[in-house]
């Protein structure tokens, strides 16, 4: 594989070397939060008292994780539709459900301890996923069944949940369809002149993608790839964006999470499956070494039609999701410490961080489309 | 680990909303815009190469006045000294032919001076002659009553009238 001119110029590289370096020194703290989440969940059950402790990771996971309602401040939640494909068929209700009056407060239940029944059908919700409800409680209130790791084993009905990041899908398309369309209007508009307004601030990014990265990868069949390589290069810049937004439309982490990555990295794997030509397949199944290399050769190959979208779904995955929790973490650090005085260091980080995030931000949509550009280029180039 | 499991709400949300925006836009986004880029960048390189070529004509013009100009130069020396060269000549000219014609009038002078000379000297003998007839008349009336003396006249007579 020859990655060579993805290297091209010095800029890019400094730029990869930079984003491998953050990506490496942020995906740390995450895989160290999980292993915190089971301890303190675990220590909690055993002694009550420890609950007062804040959990930094447990605080950053639940913030970067998908959720049934959107919190916007203080105690006030906008509620989203649960939508669920059951054995008796659709069911929906508000996720306001699963809430319980407790000496006339609202208290939001995540721990299945509330038990909504639709169609003869009872739900709970646990860590913002919805199981069938066991017939009765466990010692601690909850209708699950708990594994040794404190992880649901009950079924789980097809949820199909119009959830936080399922609005900022929702949000980004609108968003994306109403720059893109405006910028179409100026180029009729303004036909045969110099680009005005928004028109001129998307021009650049438009013409990067196709210069800097569909035209030296793809070659002079660059023009059937644009649209898909444009859309995926703004959905994932847009998309990233917003997730740094710490308030309402932004704040969900929807490039940061496994299954919009998967679809991402899907379509780039079938785009480059059904273009491949037959040097692709030939260099797969053939490829130009003794036939006794072949036992080795072509497993390794075709194992790589996989590993390359695998890759480009979890990169683009752990640097956005280790963005937020470097910065969910460097704002907790007021309750870790629990003091006021440490916040304007933690803000500061918070700051600095936040700044590197939107260079992040861009250099994930461009290393996504780039990536993409070079396989599906691969894919189908002519000689070999 | 739950965070690297896809959720299957998610998975079906994601791939008909981003299906869904890759048509809308490719359809009424980017390729109005890629269409507009690229004919506007046709346009810049023909407006540039037309540029290029007016910029070659003019040129190429002005090296064609500067031909002309110093071919007009080089003719107009050529017609200057052309025509010093023919005036030169006809002074020249004028000056041998008047000399010659100068000469030639001379010369007629000269020729009609001698003429008219011959003619008054053969006037003059022929007066000479006639008046020498008439003095030798007078003589020979007077002397003839004496024979010596007008032969004597006629001696002296003939010895005084010498013809110059």
């Amino acid at each position: 594989m020859d990655c060579s001119h993805v290297f091209e110029f010095k800029v890019k590289r400094l730029i990869v070397v930079f984003t491998l370096f953050l990506a490496f020194f942020s995906v740390t703290p995450a895989a160290f939060a999980q292993v915190d989440t089971a301890q303190v969940t675990e220590g909690s059950h055993a002694q009550p008292a420890a609950e007062k402790k804040f959990d930094i990771g447990k605080f950053a996971l639940h913030h970067i994780a998908d959720s049934h309602s959107w919190h916007v401040i203080g105690h006030t939640y906008i509620d989203l539709p649960v939508i669920l494909y059951t054995k008796a068929g659709v069911v929906n209700f508000s996720s306001a459900d699963f809430t319980t009056l407790e000496d006339g407060k609202v208290v939001r239940d995540d721990e299945a301890k509330v038990v909504v029944e639709r169609k003869g059908q009872r739900f709970v919700k646990m860590h913002e996923k919805i199981y069938y409800a066991s017939d009765v409680a466990n010692e601690h209130g909850q209708f699950v069944n708990l594994d040794e790791k404190h992880h649901a084993t009950n079924a789980r009905p097809l949820d199909l949940s119009i959830t936080k990041n399922v609005v900022t899908l929702f949000i980004s398309i609108i968003i994306l369809l109403v720059v893109f369309l405006n910028v179409a209007k100026g180029y009729r508009t303004n036909k045969g002149k110099s680009p005005k307004g928004i028109q001129s601030w998307m021009e650049p990014i438009i013409l990067f993608v196709r210069d800097d990265i569909a035209i030296p990868n793809l070659g002079h069949k660059y023009e059937r790839f644009m649209p898909y390589l444009l859309t995926v290069f703004f959905f994932i810049w847009f998309n990233n964006m917003l997730g740094l937004v710490p308030f309402l439309p932004g704040g969900a982490n929807l490039t940061g999470n496994i299954a919009v990555t998967m679809i991402l990295a899907l379509a780039t794997f079938c785009l480059t499956v059904f273009n491949g030509n037959k040097y692709y397949w030939k260099h797969i199944f053939m490829p130009d070494v003794p036939w006794w290399m072949y036992i080795v050769m072509v497993p390794v190959e075709l194992f790589g039609i996989f590993t390359k979208p695998i890759a480009l779904m979890i990169r683009l995955f752990a640097n956005i999701t280790a963005g937020h929790i470097l910065v969910l973490s460097l704002i907790c650090l007021v309750f870790v410490f629990n003091s006021l005085y440490i916040a304007p260091i933690s803000i500061a980080f918070a700051v600095f961080i936040g700044g590197i995030e939107l260079l992040v931000a861009f250099i994930q949509a461009f290393i996504f489309t780039i990536l993409s550009a070079l396989f599906i280029g691969m894919a189908i180039e002519d000689h070999h | 680990m739950e965070l690297l499991l896809p959720e299957f709400g998610l998975v079906i949300f994601q791939s008909i909303a981003f299906l869904l925006l890759m048509f809308l836009l490719a359809k009424f986004a980017w390729k109005p815009i890629l269409a507009a880029i690229k004919e506007r960048e046709k346009s810049i390189d023909e407006a540039l190469s037309k540029a290029e070529l007016a910029k070659q004509e003019m040129a190429r013009l002005t090296s064609q006045n500067e031909e002309l100009m110093k071919s007009a130069r080089a003719e107009r020396d050529l017609i200057l000294k052309e025509a010093k060269m023919l005036k030169d000549s006809i002074i020249n000219e004028a000056k041998t032919s008047a000399q010659t014609e100068g000469a030639k009038l001379i010369e007629k002078a000269k020729i009609e001076i001698e003429n008219s000379k011959k003619a008054a000297l053969a006037e003059l003998k022929h007066q000479v002659s006639s008046l020498s007839l008439d003095i030798a008349e007078r003589v020979l009336r007077n002397q003839l009553q004496d024979k010596a003396t007008q032969q004597d006249l006629v001696a002296n007579l003939l010895k005084d009238v010498e013809l110059n």
